[in-house]
């Protein structure tokens, strides 16, 4: 059997487990629920931010990253998209933008590093 | 039953475990196997069983080859390789084997053809520390003194020493079997696996350590 069928087979079946795929485009505002173990116990854990990059392809191993600017530092974390751990994805505000990669963010601060908002009414401003 | 199976890694990927972590896997193929000869006590002066692992054309094989295993079947397997069988147990020649003998959670030992690395210094044939990359140094990545002068007046045996590297049989103990997928053949170990993907391994019940 040749690699690619017998990794094909295991990478169905693990997103077949991973019931409900989240939902959303690079440029979303979202807030990603993860669940942390601690030991016995178990939390959930919602980290906010901007989609900035999708990686991975359509296999069992796709990730995504998402950015959030917290005490004004930059603070980016890679989640896998399938992982039974990543309970689900809010998207809070669909953003628009020309890039299938928004590392461009990394260098900017303060109000250069806004995404807009999709739509013609809303602005940023109007939803906070 | 037998204690080894003969494989092929296919190579390596992630997969989701029940409690949520992302493990790297190996996946192998593992088996059919097909017993091709019995050694007995009293003919070879011990007791293995000789398996067959991977179906060939008859046509690439050598006449030696295909008489020898034509005395158990008709079908010709490319790779042969000699296990010990589980104490108390008993196969005919043209007795199959499958990944089955494997179990979720077992730890198995694997061994297989490394992959080549040519000739190779001492920085990465041994781990030597080498000289600094900077700050006027001339001295890099060579082996550096080697021994004594005049008294021993020779290097010593063993002497690590540039050379070949890899391409050679290596075993890694203890790896988790992950899962066992005993229709497609599979075995998911954790972890990685010595040699190239497409080499062929052996999958044994571990030596070390079980009780």
């Amino acid at each position: 059997m040749k690699f690619a069928k017998a990794v094909e087979a295991l990478s169905q079946e693990q997103k077949q487990a991973a019931e409900k795929v989240p939902q959303f485009r690079i440029g979303d505002t979202v807030r990603v629920h993860f669940r942390i173990v601690e030991g016995e116990k178990e939390r959930i854990q919602v980290f906010e931010g901007v989609i900035i990059s999708r990686s991975g392809g359509t296999g069992a191993n796709a990730r995504f990253t998402v950015r959030r600017v917290a005490f004004g530092e930059g603070v980016e974390r890679v989640f896998p998209l399938h992982s039974p751990r990543v309970e689900k994805v809010e998207v809070i505000r669909e953003g628009k933008v020309c890039r299938a990669k928004l590392y461009y963010l990394r260098e900017r601060a303060g109000k250069a590093a806004r995404v807009k908002a999709k739509g013609r009414s809303t602005t940023a401003k109007d939803e906070q | 039953m037998v204690t080894a199976l003969l494989g092929k890694k296919l190579g390596m990927t992630r997969i989701f475990t029940e409690d949520g972590r992302w493990i790297p896997v190996t996946v192998l193929e593992a088996g059919p196997c097909t017993v091709t000869q019995v050694k007995t006590k009293e003919r070879d002066g011990y007791e293995a069983v000789q398996l067959g692992f991977e179906d060939a054309k008859k046509s690439r094989m050598t006449k030696a080859a295909l008489g020898h295993q034509s005395k158990v079947s008709d079908a010709a397997k490319r790779r042969l390789g000699e296990v010990a069988l589980a104490p108390g147990s008993e196969l005919k020649p043209g007795d199959e084997v499958r990944v089955d003998i494997f179990s979720v959670g077992e730890h198995v030992d694997i061994a297989g053809t490394t992959k080549g690395k040519g000739f190779a210094g001492v920085h990465k044939r041994h781990h030597f520390k080498g000289g600094p990359g900077t700050h006027g140094s001339n001295f890099h990545r060579a082996p550096g003194s080697i021994g004594q002068s005049a008294d021993p007046s020779k290097v010593v045996k063993g002497k690590r020493l540039p050379g070949h590297m890899g391409n050679e049989r290596n075993t890694t103990r203890n790896l988790e079997v992950v899962k066992v997928d005993a229709e497609k053949n599979l075995l998911v170990i954790l972890g990685a696996v010595p040699g190239a993907n497409g080499g062929y391994v052996e999958v044994k019940k571990r030596v070390k350590g079980s009780k």
